[in-house]
């Protein structure tokens, strides 16, 4: 394999166990856990060139870099992370670690638990991205990291950004919030709930004890998948990738794939279904459908912003319909009315929600102005 | 924005009029230069409003707050009265509702500051009495590709502004760049105006 020289090149994952029990939102207890994480970069004196990535539903610690020499894909952001890339790892120190309720390495509910020797299946409370928050800053502790130079993140990810500017607001100087919500809209709790009810109501989930049937609702995952799928793109793209394209040229009268796009979203639901934990997609999409900074004191998103003292980026794009740039000009009203410092970007993209995900040379260089900015401010 | 920026005599003529640590709103900021500027000399607490991507990214890159958004549209996002000062410099002579944006400014600021070049400038009166559409430093356009679509002189903007209870508190006139206090409306092509509602 031959490594481009702004790849942070091969990366190990480390794993960090917790044993002060944390209280979730929910109520329940976990005693104990492990978070599983990633760096690249190398830490200053007094780490104050750290930056946290935060994942969003399906993603998870491996950000940047290859795991092997074999591996074929890079971590999921590597466009975006690296030496000389916006997120510059010879300045900056990166973290990025597999939320608490993963599947990747950090404990979940395909983990055993230790008071029943099973994985804790169906027993794996559901968690909050304020939970998140909390065990993000578990691990910022052990690592030495007082106050972070930056958190990002993308879409669910972008939520765990803005929480630790409520939560924490000394503890980091920079958010930037990209394709994000302050919280989800109706319509997309729906789509979170039809993929839910596709896991929930395959037979082979057993109420979320299938490990012990030695089985996978792929048929649920699938299904969700291939509907989020949907969601993530735009129509625009869509019918410039598939169109009314025929695998074969003529119509077969049938039920199998003949499109293009069937033919795309069954692969794409596969795969997916082989590498992810039934019981972790229900818990994200619950964390997404959750997130509402306003609820609990029932206030306006202004006043609930209001403890924040970070300074904001927020990037949302043009033809993303599942975190619409409104939602994004939600958050930049309630930082104006609060005084923050804020910029806002609208960008000309055509992926929809995934194009928060994709190379485009104006979102990188935003992300790079910004952040070589906020090293300059911090003294770095 | 900022159609036609020449050497932006009138950033001094601005800043005179922002006092020290004023929040400002800098519509159709451009790369941020004013806003960086006041910043700089006024310490002041801005953000700009821009639409290109090409300004967006260079008032991220000089540091300064910058919000992707149409100002066509109006101004919803930022409440009333919430800034102290709202500038619209060289912008005005090319939006398409002059009248909204006006009700804007005053609406979210306490007063507004605005820069006009003036088409009575007695260059662009010659040219058009030769029978052509003025094209000079100020105004470098051709009538097919101008961005400025709403040409006025002094003495029509201070005409617009009694009729829409706008009342001009001061008026600074330049000609390219220095100050001119005779004839303004004929020996003027640049004037800066602070006003507020009446």
């Amino acid at each position: 394999m031959h490594l481009q020289p702004d790849s942070v090149g091969i990366v190990t994952p480390q794993t960090l166990h917790f044993d002060a029990p944390i209280t979730l939102k929910s109520g329940a207890v976990l005693d104990a856990y492990d978070l599983v994480y990633e760096t690249y970069g190398t830490p200053n004196a007094d780490k104050s060139n750290a930056i946290l990535i935060c994942h969003a539903l399906s993603g998870h610690h491996h950000v940047a870099g290859y795991h092997s020499a074999q591996e074929k894909h890079p971590g999921w952001w590597d466009n975006m992370i690296g030496p000389g890339k916006p997120v510059d790892t010879n300045r900056f120190f990166v973290i990025s670690l597999n939320n608490l309720g993963g599947c990747h390495g950090s404990t979940g509910p395909s983990s055993t638990d230790p008071k029943t020797g099973k994985p804790y299946g169906k027993a794996f409370p559901i968690v909050t991205v304020e939970d998140w928050v909390e065990t993000q800053v578990r691990l910022a502790d052990r690592l030495g990291i007082q106050t972070f130079a930056a958190i990002i993140g993308g879409s669910l990810g972008g939520m765990q950004a803005l929480s630790w500017s409520i939560l924490h607001p000394q503890r980091l100087h920079h958010a930037l919030v990209i394709a994000s919500a302050p919280g989800l809209t109706a319509q997309n709790i729906g789509f979170n709930d039809v993929a839910r009810q596709a896991i929930l109501t395959d037979p082979d989930f057993h109420d979320g004890n299938f490990y012990a049937h030695g089985v996978v609702p792929r048929r649920g995952l699938r299904l969700a998948r291939m509907l989020g799928h949907i969601t993530y793109l735009s129509d625009d793209v869509m019918g410039e990738k598939f169109g009314r394209i025929l695998k074969n040229e003529v119509f077969q009268f049938g039920y199998g794939v003949e499109f293009e796009v069937e033919s795309y979203l069954r692969y794409q639901g596969d795969k997916f279904a082989d590498s992810f934990d039934a019981n972790t997609y229900l818990l994200m999409t619950k964390a997404l459908d959750y997130f509402d900074p306003t609820h609990h004191s029932r206030v306006s998103l202004s006043e609930a912003l209001k403890p924040a003292q970070a300074e904001f980026l927020v990037v949302s794009f043009t033809s993303d319909w599942r975190f619409a740039p409104g939602r994004s000009r939600e958050i930049v009203k309630a930082l104006l009315d609060n005084g923050r410092n804020v910029s806002y970007a609208e960008i000309t993209a055509a992926h929809g929600h995934d194009a928060f995900l994709m190379p485009d040379p104006h979102y990188h260089s935003l992300v790079r102005a910004y952040l070589n900015n906020a090293a300059k401010g911090i003294g770095l | 924005m900022s159609p036609s920026i020449s050497t932006r005599a009138d950033f001094a003529a601005i800043a005179r009029w922002v006092k020290q640590d004023a929040g400002v709103l800098d519509l159709g900021c451009g790369d941020g230069s004013l806003l960086k500027y006041l910043k700089e000399t006024r310490n002041v607490h801005g953000y700009g409003v821009e639409i290109a991507d090409a300004n967006i990214l260079a008032c991220v890159e000089k540091g300064v707050n910058v919000i992707q958004m149409n100002l066509e549209a109006g101004l919803s996002g930022f409440e009333p009265q919430s800034f102290d000062l709202v500038i619209l410099s060289q912008t005005l002579q090319a939006m398409h509702n002059i009248e909204l944006v006006v009700k804007e400014i005053l609406r979210v600021g306490r007063q507004g500051i605005v820069t006009i070049p003036n088409f009575g400038y007695w260059r662009h009166r010659f040219q058009s009495i030769g029978g052509r559409m003025p094209v000079s430093k100020d105004l470098p356009y051709q009538w097919y590709d101008t961005p400025n679509i709403h040409l006025c002189t002094f003495v029509d903007f201070e005409e617009f502004c009694r009729d829409h209870g706008v009342r001009i508190l001061e008026r600074h006139v330049m000609c390219n760049g220095e100050d001119v206090t005779l004839l303004p409306n004929l020996m003027g092509n640049l004037a800066v105006y602070r006003f507020e509602k009446a």
